[in-house]
Order: C-alpha cells, then sequence, then structure tokens
C-alpha cells in the first residue's frame, strides 16, 4: 500500500473486480498516443515499403506483359516474313524453271528449223549441181555425139 | 529459472523458503490493486507498469524492424509486413476500400496493444516482481483497460460516422425502417459493454484458471490451460480489432454509394 505521493492524504480504495477509477482515462489517452506514435513509427513506413513495392510489381509485370507482347509480335512479324520470303522463293524458281523450259524449247525449234533449212538447202544445192552436170553431161555428150557424127560423115 | 520462464505463473518461489511458501500459496489476489495516488486520482499502478513494459517490448520491435528497410525484406521486416498486411487487410474487409486507410492505424494499434497485452500477460513471468499489493498481469485483464478500450471505439466509430456523412450519419438509426430506432440505440450501449466485457471475461477467467490450477498442481498440468489461454488470447485480439472495425464500417458505410 504505497502512496506516491504522501500529501494526499486519503484512504486507499477497497479495490475488486470491477473497481474504476482514474486509470481508465489515463489508459484510454495512452491508447490514443501510442496510435499516434504507431502511426508515425509503424504504419506510414511499413505501408510506404509495402505500397512501393506492390507498385513496382505491378509495373514491372506489366512492362514484362507488354514486352512479351511485342516479342511475340515480332514472332508473328518475323513468322510472315519468312513466309512470305519462301513463297517469293518458289515462285522464283518456277518463274526461272518456266524461263528455261521456254528458252530450251525455243532454242530446239530454232536449231531444228536451221537444220532443216540447211538441209533443205543443201538438198537443193545438190538438186541444182546434179541438173546443171546433167545439162552438161547431156551437153557434152550432144557436142560427143556431133563430133562423132562430123567425123564420121567427114570419113 | 527455465521453470519459472516456461511456466510464468507457476510458483516462482524457491521451496527452501516456507515463509513465502505459505503467504504464496493462500494468495489468489483477486481484484488486489496496487495503488498510485495522483492528486485526487487513484490509479491502478500494476496495470500501467506492464502496460509501458509491453507497449515498450512492442515499440522496440517496432523500432528495430523498420531502421533499415529495403525493398527486399529481411528479418524483422518480414514480421512487421506481415502484420501490416494482416492489419491492412482486417480494416479493408470489414471498413471498405473508401475509409480503410484512415482507421488503419487505429484498429491496428488494437489489435498490437491487446495482443501483446493478452499475450504478455501470459508469457512473462511477472510473478518474478514482488508489489507492495496485487500482481503484475495483463493489463486487458482489468476492467479499466477494457472499458478504456471499448470507449474508445465507441468514439471512434461514431467520430468516423459524422466526419464522414455529417449529419446524415443519423440516418443509419433509421435504416431500413424507423422501427430499427430504439434497437440502434440500445445498441450504441450493447457495442462497448460486449467489447469491454467479452475481453475481459476472457483474459480475466483465463489468468485465474491458470492460477487455481498452478494452486492445486503446480507442475504440468496447467500446461494445456496455458496454451489454451494463449489461444484465446489471440483470437480475442482479433476480435476486438474485427468488431472495432466493423463498427467503424457500419458508421460509413453509404446506403447509396
Amino acid at each position: 500500500m504505497i502512496s506516491w505521493f504522501p500529501l494526499a492524504e486519503a484512504p486507499v480504495p477497497e479495490g475488486g473486480l470491477f473497481d474504476f477509477d482514474a486509470t481508465l482515462p489515463l489508459m484510454a489517452i495512452q491508447v490514443v498516443v501510442l496510435t499516434f506514435i504507431l502511426n508515425k513509427l509503424f504504419f506510414q513506413p511499413v505501408g510506404k515499403v509495402v505500397e512501393e513495392r506492390e507498385g513496382f510489381v505491378t509495373t514491372s509485370h506489366k512492362d514484362a506483359k507488354e514486352r512479351l507482347a511485342q516479342v511475340q509480335r515480332l514472332e508473328q512479324d518475323l513468322k510472315g516474313q519468312l513466309q512470305k520470303a519462301r513463297q517469293d522463293a518458289q515462285a522464283v524458281i518456277a518463274a526461272a524453271e518456266d524461263e528455261v523450259a521456254t528458252l530450251y524449247k525455243s532454242a530446239l525449234a530454232e536449231a531444228k528449223s536451221s537444220a532443216t533449212r540447211l538441209r533443205e538447202q543443201a538438198r537443193a544445192d545438190m538438186e541444182a549441181q546434179r541438173s546443171a552436170a546433167a545439162a552438161a553431161l547431156t551437153k557434152q555428150s550432144r557436142q560427143l555425139a556431133d563430133l562423132i557424127i562430123q567425123r564420121l560423115i567427114a570419113v | 529459472m527455465l521453470l519459472q520462464t516456461l511456466l510464468p505463473l507457476a510458483e516462482a518461489l524457491p521451496a527452501s523458503d516456507p515463509e513465502l511458501m505459505v503467504e504464496e500459496s493462500h494468495g489468489l489476489e483477486i481484484g488486489q490493486h496496487f495503488y498510485w495516488r495522483l492528486g485526487q486520482l487513484d490509479l491502478h499502478g500494476q496495470i500501467f507498469l506492464s502496460s509501458w513494459i509491453l507497449i515498450g517490448a512492442l515499440l522496440t520491435i517496432v523500432v528495430a524492424g523498420t531502421r533499415r528497410m529495403g525493398r527486399k525484406p529481411a528479418g524483422l521486416q518480414n514480421l512487421l509486413e506481415f502484420l501490416w498486411d494482416y492489419i491492412r487487410n482486417l480494416s479493408r474487409e470489414q471498413i471498405g476500400e473508401a475509409a480503410y486507410r484512415d482507421w488503419m492505424p487505429f484498429i491496428g494499434t488494437l489489435f498490437l496493444f491487446i495482443f501483446f497485452c493478452n499475450w504478455g500477460g501470459a508469457l512473462v513471468p511477472w510473478r518474478l516482481v514482488r508489489l507492495p499489493s496485487g500482481e503484475l498481469g495483463a493489463p486487458t485483464g482489468d476492467i479499466n483497460t477494457t472499458v478504456a478500450l471499448a470507449l474508445l471505439v465507441s468514439l471512434a466509430y461514431f467520430y468516423a460516422g459524422l466526419s464522414r456523412k455529417g449529419l446524415r450519419y443519423f440516418e443509419y438509426y433509421v435504416e431500413p425502417t424507423p422501427i430499427m430506432l430504439p434497437f440502434k440505440i440500445v445498441e450504441d450501449f450493447t457495442k462497448p459493454l460486449s467489447l469491454s466485457f467479452r475481453l475481459f471475461g476472457n483474459i480475466m477467467a483465463d489468468e485465474l484458471t491458470v492460477s487455481v490450477l498452478v494452486l492445486l498442481l503446480p507442475l504440468f498440468v496447467p500446461l494445456p490451460m496455458m496454451f489454451l489461454g494463449l489461444f484465446t488470447s489471440a483470437i480475442q485480439a482479433l476480435i476486438f480489432a474485427t468488431l472495432a472495425a466493423y463498427y467503424i464500417g457500419e458508421a460509413v458505410h453509404e446506403e447509396h454509394a
């Protein structure tokens, strides 16, 4: 039973479970003060850190998503380009093949026609020479015959 | 010493001191207080002493944990962030997205203070400190503390409602029908009453049960009761904070949002 303030002399209360006194308002004030202290020391700083991190995670997540989307877009793009390049190459090959075939055909045709022409010409030459030779032969044989006849007559 | 640490409420005195044993053994000190006198006012000194020690412990953890905080939490920061997140979820669920930020420190302080008082009352070997009268224990085992907390909650939800909605706050009393008016008025009295008596009763009863068991069978028998006490203590802190948040949420709730 200690009286911390000996000047205030009053009988010490009897106590009991439901002994209400100045403990109540002082405890309330203490809790309110504690609320302000904890707000400054705990809730604000921790909240700041946690919310900053949440913001960081959200932005990073969004960023990563954006990048992923970009990568996918690029991939799609490149795939398209590759496809197109393949088709182009296919077309070029086909065109080249076509051209070669046409060139071959035309060259073949030209060669055939020139060969035919050459043969025709050669044949015509041959005919002409043969007929010329035949004519000359006929002529000579006629001259020879004339000569023979003259000689015979002369004899 | 180890035994005293493990069994905080067990007899903390050496058996070789029979005189003290006798004094101790008939001492279930219910309703005895260590009075301080402040002018004309009487105070329960043991409540303030133990609450200062526990608040000191709480602030020490908080200060130590928030000293070097980084984006990547380490050590105590993890615990504090867990608590912070827990309290935020609790207040956000009960109060709602719009107003929970204003009230989170209050709800959190209630939760932490009550939790520390309850657990501190059960885990700290208070009996090692002998007071001239009364004994140190959980500050929440005193009706003054719990009524103070409950009245703060009442003030808080009135203030929350009035500051957010002005006089429209009183529409709450006649919603959904004016028949509710008397019930809602009675509720304003029953809310602090039930809050304070629930907490006080649970903690008081837990301490009492453990002391009686310790008195009868000092060694291992009270252990399960002590674990149960720790469990109830945590639950009571949660209940008190949740209800406080719920009452505030009810007061700031917009019917036609």
